[in-house]
């Protein structure tokens, strides 16, 4: 089943309280997906040359002093922001990839969330709320946020089974189904593009997909254009860039989803319930995305 | 109940207020099923997407739904007259027996899936598989309807004044399509046929029925079955 719930401000004004209408969107597609839960937040953007990584391990007690000890004396890497017990972000300037490795080669247990200038994300098992308690999402300021909430059919109830899915700068992807040709897809991605893949989730492969039609210089709303000829399954998307949003759902449209915008925002849900708490959203024009067509917003250049 | 909303001076005197964001969704639908005939009319404030709201009923009340109504509403409906006054989720008025449903907004998915009786009226678009299974009840669209509509449709009339989307009426027993906008393509066994006089008659008592008086019959083109599917042919023995 599972529920996914995105949130893109178009007025900058309502930054500050993201989080808290973001939240409630999360929590309430808890019935759809209670095995885990987690949320991509577009915020704080790294100053000059610097990049955010965000990086797990499933012991909340784990040491991150001294992983961060490390990552300072090799990297040159300021350490910031450490937030609940299993997710921390390392503000960096050294190149992205080559921290990323470092990071994950502290400890085995460590898994990269997400590498960009403004992404992080969140993910953990268990029931939405709790999800959004520990990291404290309702206080988090950003420009946009995407979620997900698992009933998990296809690989593992695993915090790095669950989603968003980030295999590109600042890039997350959340789906809603499930995909036929991910096996094959995964190896053409892996022996002819050089992507990495950490996970057996067909929703990997897509965010893969999506990153290296990104990678080749297609805008987001062209990459799903392309995922619509490329990907065989069922999916409803929602993806997330620096300074993008974007919807589609497969031609055969079997997962739910419906749009919400006014003049301050843009909202996704699996269901209309997720969006009730909106502000405004009696007066929001609400409809449900067509079949194979591509919806996306974007702030500057798309 | 406290914090009742003023009501206009039109409103029937015996108007009952159901709010959901102050009462459970299960006692709401509980006090409809339970409702005599003389009741009401029902009117039921901040629906917030709740499913299954004002589900089998079985007496012939009237309720406004006022907002967007979750999954399912208005399922097994059997005498009640129940309009949405927004936006309907997957399945409204599914297996509805009888009575009436009208959406004001849009319908989702699978709008009136396997209706046996009664009338639904959607004024604005319904998405895939709208009178999927048909069994009986007239659906009138005002809007555009998606793909793969009155998809195994056995029995009943779908209208629709815009357009319908991909394989319009596969595999579609003895139901009957009026469509007067484009239709992206039939489905198999799905074929365009004479409008004759029986069938404008009934598409114009539809229309007027939906309060669609002024759409003129020309306008709109018949649809059915080829009946080349669902007849046993003789020829095709080896394939059993």
């Amino acid at each position: 089943m599972c529920g996914i719930v995105g949130l893109f401000l178009k007025n900058r004004a309502l930054e500050g309280q993201l989080g808290a209408m973001f939240a409630p969107m999360l929590i309430e597609m808890t019935d759809r997906g209670p095995d885990s839960a987690g949320f991509a937040i577009y915020h704080d953007p790294a100053p000059g040359r610097f990049t955010k990584i965000t990086a797990f391990h499933p012991d909340p007690g784990f040491d991150w002093e001294a992983v961060c000890d490390t990552i300072r004396a090799e990297l040159n890497a300021t350490v910031a922001d450490h937030r609940g017990g299993s997710h921390m972000v390392i503000h960096t300037d050294a190149a992205p990839k080559a921290a990323a490795r470092l990071i994950e080669a502290a400890d085995g247990k460590i898994q990269i969330m997400s590498v960009g200038t403004t992404i992080e994300i969140y993910k953990e098992m268990g029931l939405p709320d709790k999800v959004a308690e520990q990291f404290k999402l309702r206080l988090m300021a950003g420009t946009h946020a995407v979620g997900h909430t698992r009933m998990a059919t296809e690989s593992a109830v695993t915090t790095a089974g669950s989603h968003p899915f980030s295999t590109g700068l600042d890039l997350c992807l959340v789906h809603n189904g499930s995909l036929s040709n991910h096996n094959r897809l995964r190896e053409r991605l892996r022996d002819h593009e050089g992507m990495e893949f950490k996970t057996e989730n067909d929703t990997e492969v897509a965010a893969a997909y999506i990153a290296n039609r990104l990678d080749k210089g297609r805008s987001l709303h062209g990459s799903l254009e392309d995922a619509l000829s490329d990907l065989d399954g069922f999916f409803t998307f929602v993806a997330g860039t620096k300074d993008g949003f974007a919807v589609l759902r497969d031609a055969i449209a079997c997962k739910p989803a419906i749009l919400a915008e006014t003049d301050d925002y843009v909202a996704f849900g699996s269901e209309y319930r997720a969006l009730v708490g909106l502000p405004g959203i009696e007066r929001a024009r609400v409809w449900e995305p067509e079949p194979a067509v591509v919806y996306s917003w974007g702030r500057g250049a798309q | 109940m406290t914090g009742l909303p003023e009501t206009p001076v039109d409103t029937p005197p015996n108007i009952v207020v159901l709010d959901l964001a102050a009462e459970d969704l299960r006692a709401v639908n509980q006090r409809l099923q339970a409702a005599k005939p003389e009741d009401g009319p029902f009117r039921i404030l901040h629906p917030r997407g709740a499913h299954a709201l004002a589900c089998g009923l079985n007496v012939g009340i009237d309720v406004e739904i006022e907002g967007h109504a979750g999954y399912y509403c208005a399922g097994m409906n059997k005498s009640a007259r129940i309009t949405v006054n927004g936006n309907a989720g997957v399945g409204v008025a599914e297996n509805m027996m009888a009575g009436e449903v009208w959406v004001k907004g849009d319908a989702s998915q699978s709008a009136g899936a396997t209706a046996h009786g009664g009338l639904l009226v959607v004024e604005g678009n319904t998405a895939a598989r709208c009178g999927i299974s048909l069994k009986g009840a007239h659906i009138v669209v005002k809007g555009n309807v998606g793909h793969m509509s009155m998809f195994l449709a056995q029995a009943g009339r779908l209208v629709v004044l815009g357009d319908a989307g991909d394989s319009l009426g596969d595999s579609i027993y003895e139901a009957r399509i009026y469509v007067r906008g484009k239709v992206a393509s039939l489905g198999a066994d799905c074929i365009e046929k004479d409008m004759r006089e029986a069938h404008r008659e009934e598409l114009r008592t539809l229309l007027d029925r939906a309060g669609c008086t002024d759409a003129h019959i020309a306008d709109f083109r018949r649809y059915g079955s080829a009946r080349e599917l669902y007849h046993f042919k003789v020829e095709n023995l080896d394939s059993y």
